[in-house]
């Protein structure tokens, strides 16, 4: 017997919570970025934890495919944070700020 | 719902192997929120992700445990941890004041109400709709690597072929995001390399890790030197 | 027959497409001849129609022949129709055959005119239109006649439109013929929700083979008095713009601005002939409608009154003839609402006669004199001018009523039909008539005897002639004649002299008709031709019913009236200083003008301004930029949104979040 999903339904929203404070209250960008990571871990949990609840293969369907998703996310994302960082170093997420009304 | 009526008779081991997998996670995620050092962070994560993967294989989604260790903490969060280190922002942290003041506070309440709500939502049973998504049933003969790849070849074969080219276009945006400018007359190829694979410490002569464009001059000097000055770093910052 | 009647209606048309086509490179004279003989075979046309018709016998003279399906809407049919019958033929006939005549007169008066062939294209038109009038089978076809000649008459009123009088004088008449048009309209909605038509045959009834149907039949009870006094009404109202008589007869003398043969054929004999018309064809309705036939009376004897004590103190000649054109439109109108439909267009037959003429002769003295028109810088022209003075004599005995000319036989029937409904309308007929016959003779006076008054104000016009002749550009001084823009006629004659046969033959005839007029209906030895022919188309019990004696009576005395006005005309104005005699509320129309200006137009204009200026500048642009003005305040407060830190975009993401969440709470739980 395994531990009811509901626990782990309840351990990816406080993950997701965790990720979602932290992007906003961090200004490293990378630190938000991995932020970022943690939120998209939290949903692949939940993702396979209804896969099992369910009796169903589409959620680790999903999981596969949010997975090669954030990592061509995660290689575009640090490629524009580099091409930022070029211009002026030690830039926070404050820093760009230059699109504004 | 049947099986959280049968969840009470969850064995122990199922409940020690959860809650190992839980306090990984959630050190892991703290650790990221609240360390100071970049590099810390990702270390956090990869605890984090750890955790995760365990909780994968206790749920019997094995293949994408491994992957999960495999892609996650050992592409992704490198490739973090590359760029920490090529732009040397460990040590520049938290330096600057804060501008948006006030964002703090209210930041943590959105979170601490967006998981709460959460929580709520999750204890509720219409969450879930119950229907299939047409990929076949997870329990059955068969080994979840097998019925997996099954699924994926011939149910979910576009979005298979989709993220294929989505990698193919991740490369090539990376490729062109950190193309240096150059003044060269067409005809010269350039070939730029994302991040530095510096080992060794900047010379006298403006040795460089990476290859740059063939017969232009561009100015390492001030870029080696503004490089070297920041001590601890093995790389050097490409202007 | 039938093929007649359809030339009646196609040749002015062709006509009109020809010179409109072609007519510039015609040029003149050869368009003028295209219009006249286009005229000219539509008289005839309509001569061989009417000796067709008067070959059969009296009861079964109604022909009802379409020429085409106009539009059949569901519920409503109206053909493009002709009807042959009593009434319109008469009406085609003077108007075909005045018609005529005014298109040859045209050619010798628009001599050298730039706009030679643009008058004979409007007056081919006018013809086409009034001939649609007169013979059109139902209400809604012959309406398109009677804007036709609305649109003409403003099209010839302003022909030297580069004049800002005439422009304005066209504009008047149209938007004032306009505003009785909305009686029309109104009345045809009227009819055809009442009968459910608008032919003549179904809302005024036929008479075929001696039986008559419909409204003809006079039955008591065949339609509400009320609707017959609502439609009546609103049709006398269409009478009154058209015909001008009170309150809309303001645009008539104005009219005068345009060329003399337009005076002649459309604002006396034809189209303000129209309004006439149109109540005398609906007698079958009056017969139901007293006190309409009451109103139609009381406002012809008021206008007949009013216009005569203008004339007489009128300086312009042409003016004055306007003035005594309204006038005898009220002793029309007398006669239609004494129910003397007969009488009504007998006068309107002979006045067609002899006010055409007058009309015809006063634009030979003009064209003699150069174009100038007031009459205190005449006289004495009779040497100089006989033909014209004749045929201008002819005319002015006629129009005074004095036997045995034309006039005096219509003018006494029409008198003896008022004296028959209140005795009150005869007096003001008989004042009238003096008053006619006074303003006539001080016209004729003024013109044609005493000294030349002329030849004073002549030295002053041959000089400026040749001193705008040596400039090498000309510009007649506010007159009417060979335009504004055309060069002073070279030559300007030392002495008047008669125009050309183009023009006196015009004139000769219609002074025949003038004297030889009462012949139509002489009222003894069976020769009352008129009463016969129309009596058909009249319920019956609507002719006069007074003994002889007293007919006498009237007539005598009538005559002795006209003579006493004619006298005095003569005699006070052998000389032309006669100041007390012209007061100036009767030169200014006894103000009526100014009087609509200020209590239609002055708040109309403030109106206008109202809404252009306030409304329209402060409400609704206020408005729309307003609108634009809001947005852009609204974009400049919003965009401060947009503030560049990604956090706070994060963050409102995150707030979305909870929004959204707490919405699903909310809803799933409970």
């Amino acid at each position: 017997m395994t531990v009811p999903g509901a626990w782990y339904l309840v351990l990816a929203a406080c993950l997701f919570g965790i990720g979602a404070v932290g992007l906003l209250v961090r200004r490293n960008i990378l630190v938000m970025y991995m932020c970022i990571e943690l939120m998209l871990n939290a949903v692949n949990l939940t993702f396979v934890t209804f896969s099992r609840m369910l009796n169903d293969l589409g959620g680790q369907d999903a999981v596969f495919f949010i997975l090669v998703v954030a990592a061509a996310e995660v290689v575009v994302g640090l490629g524009i944070i580099v091409s930022i960082y070029r211009r002026r170093s030690g830039a926070t997420a404050d820093d760009i700020s230059s699109l504004k009304g | 719902m049947s099986l959280l009526a049968v969840t009470h008779l969850a064995s122990a081991s199922a409940w020690a192997v959860y809650a190992v997998g839980a306090l990984m996670a959630l050190a892991g995620a703290g650790g990221v929120v609240l360390q100071r050092n970049p590099v810390h962070c990702a270390l956090a994560l990869v605890t984090t992700i750890f955790g995760i993967a365990l909780l994968f294989i206790d749920q019997g989604a094995d293949f994408l445990a491994a992957v999960q260790v495999i892609v996650y903490a050992g592409a992704i969060v490198i490739l973090f941890l590359f760029v920490i280190m090529l732009l040397g922002v460990d040590r520049k942290e938290q330096r600057a004041p804060e501008k948006l003041k006030g964002l703090i506070p209210v930041a943590i309440l959105v979170g601490v109400v967006a998981l709460a709500e959460l929580l709520v939502l999750v204890r509720v049973h219409y969450w879930a709709t119950g229907s299939k998504a047409g990929a076949g049933a997870l329990n059955g003969p068969g080994e979840n690597v097998q019925k997996l790849g099954q699924s994926i070849f011939t149910a979910y074969l576009l979005p298979f072929e989709m993220t294929s080219a989505l990698l193919v276009i991740a490369v090539v945006a990376a490729v062109v995001l950190v193309r240096r400018p150059s003044p060269a007359p067409p005809g010269h190829e350039h070939r730029t390399v994302v991040g530095g694979r510096g080992t060794a410490r900047s010379g006298p002569a403006p040795a460089r890790a990476t290859v740059a464009e063939r017969g232009t001059p561009t100015e390492r000097g001030s870029g080696a030197s503004g490089g070297a000055e920041q001590s601890g770093s093995t790389g050097e910052v490409v202007r | 027959m039938v093929n007649a009647a359809y030339a009646i209606v196609a040749l002015p048309l062709l006509g009109f497409i020809i010179n409109l086509v072609s007519g510039r490179r015609l040029g003149e004279p050869v368009a003028g001849w295209v219009g006249t003989v286009a005229a000219g075979g539509s008289f005839v046309s309509t001569l061989i129609v009417w000796v067709t018709m008067l070959g059969r016998p009296a009861a079964n003279r109604f022909s009802d022949l379409t020429i085409f399906t106009w539009f059949p809407v569901a519920g409503l049919h109206v053909n493009a129709g002709i009807l042959v019958d009593p009434l319109s033929m008469t009406m085609a006939l003077f108007v075909t055959g005045v018609s005529t005549a005014i298109h040859m007169y045209s050619i010798g008066y628009m001599h050298r005119d730039p706009g030679f062939d643009r008058f004979f294209v409007y007056l081919n038109l006018f013809l086409f239109s009034m001939i649609v009038l007169v013979l059109a089978d139902n209400f809604l076809f012959s309406f398109l006649g009677w804007e036709g000649v609305g649109f003409c008459s403003y099209g010839l009123v302003g022909f030297w439109f580069q004049r800002q009088t005439a422009a304005v004088a066209a504009k008047k008449a149209f938007v004032t013929n306009r505003v009785g048009d909305v009686g029309f309209l109104l009345a045809m909605f009227l009819m055809f929700a009442h009968f459910g038509s608008l032919n003549y045959s179904s809302v005024l009834g036929t008479l075929s083979h001696g039986h008559a149907t419909g409204l003809l039949a006079a039955a008591p009870g065949a339609i509400k008095g009320t609707t017959a006094t609502a439609i009546t009404l609103l049709l006398f109202l269409g009478a009154v713009g058209k015909s001008a008589q009170i309150p809309l007869y303001i645009w008539l003398p104005d009219a005068m601005e345009g060329p003399t043969p337009i005076s002649a054929l459309i604002h006396a004999a034809t189209m303000v002939t129209a309004g006439v018309y149109l109540m005398v064809r609906v007698a079958p309705l009056l017969h139901y409608a007293h006190a309409t036939s009451w109103v139609i009376a009381c406002v012809g004897a008021g206008t007949a009154l009013l216009a005569a004590t203008i004339a007489c103190s009128q300086d312009d000649i042409k003016k004055a003839l306007a003035y005594s054109t309204v006038s005898q439109l009220g002793y029309m109108f007398l006669a239609v609402g004494a129910g003397d439909y007969v009488d009504g267009v007998f006068h309107m037959l002979t006045h067609a006669f002899f006010k055409a003429l007058l009309f015809l002769a006063a634009g030979a003295v003009i064209h003699a004199l150069a174009d100038h028109q007031n009459m205190k810088e005449m006289g004495g022209l009779r040497k100089y001018l006989p033909i014209t003075a004749i045929t201008f004599g002819v005319g002015w005995l006629a129009i005074s009523g004095i036997p045995p000319l034309a006039g005096f036989w219509s003018k006494d029937a029409v008198l003896s039909s008022a004296w028959q409904m209140s005795k009150v309308l005869w007096v003001i007929g008989v004042f009238t008539a003096g008053l006619t016959a006074y303003y006539m003779s001080r016209q004729f006076a003024l013109v044609f005897t005493g000294q030349a008054r002329w030849e004073e104000a002549r030295p002053a016009a041959v000089a400026s002639h040749e001193h705008h002749e040596a400039e090498g550009h000309g510009t007649v001084e506010g007159h009417e004649g060979t335009g504004p823009g055309l060069p002073a006629p070279a030559h300007a004659e030392a002495r008047p002299k008669d125009p050309t046969w183009t023009m006196s033959v015009p004139l000769i005839v219609l002074a025949i008709a003038a004297v030889l007029g009462g012949g139509i209906n002489f009222p003894a030895w069976h020769m009352d031709f008129l009463t016969r022919f129309l009596s058909p188309l009249f319920p019956a019990g609507t002719s006069v019913t007074i003994s002889t004696g007293t007919k006498w009576a009237l007539s005598l005395l009538t005559t002795a009236v006209a003579l006493t006005g004619l006298g005095l005309g003569l005699s006070t104005w052998r000389t032309a200083e006669h100041p007390r005699l012209e007061p100036n509320f009767l030169r200014r129309a006894w103000y009526f003008d100014a009087l609509v200006s200020a209590t239609v137009s002055g708040p109309l204009r403030l109106a206008a301004s109202g809404l252009a200026f306030v409304m329209d500048r402060k409400v609704v642009d206020g408005l729309v930029n307003g609108t634009a003005r809001a947005l852009g305040a609204s974009g400049r407060v919003l965009r401060h949104l947009q503030n560049g830190y990604v956090r706070t975009y994060a963050l409102g993401i995150g707030v979305g979040l909870v929004v959204l969440l707490t919405y699903l709470t909310f809803r799933v739980g409970n």
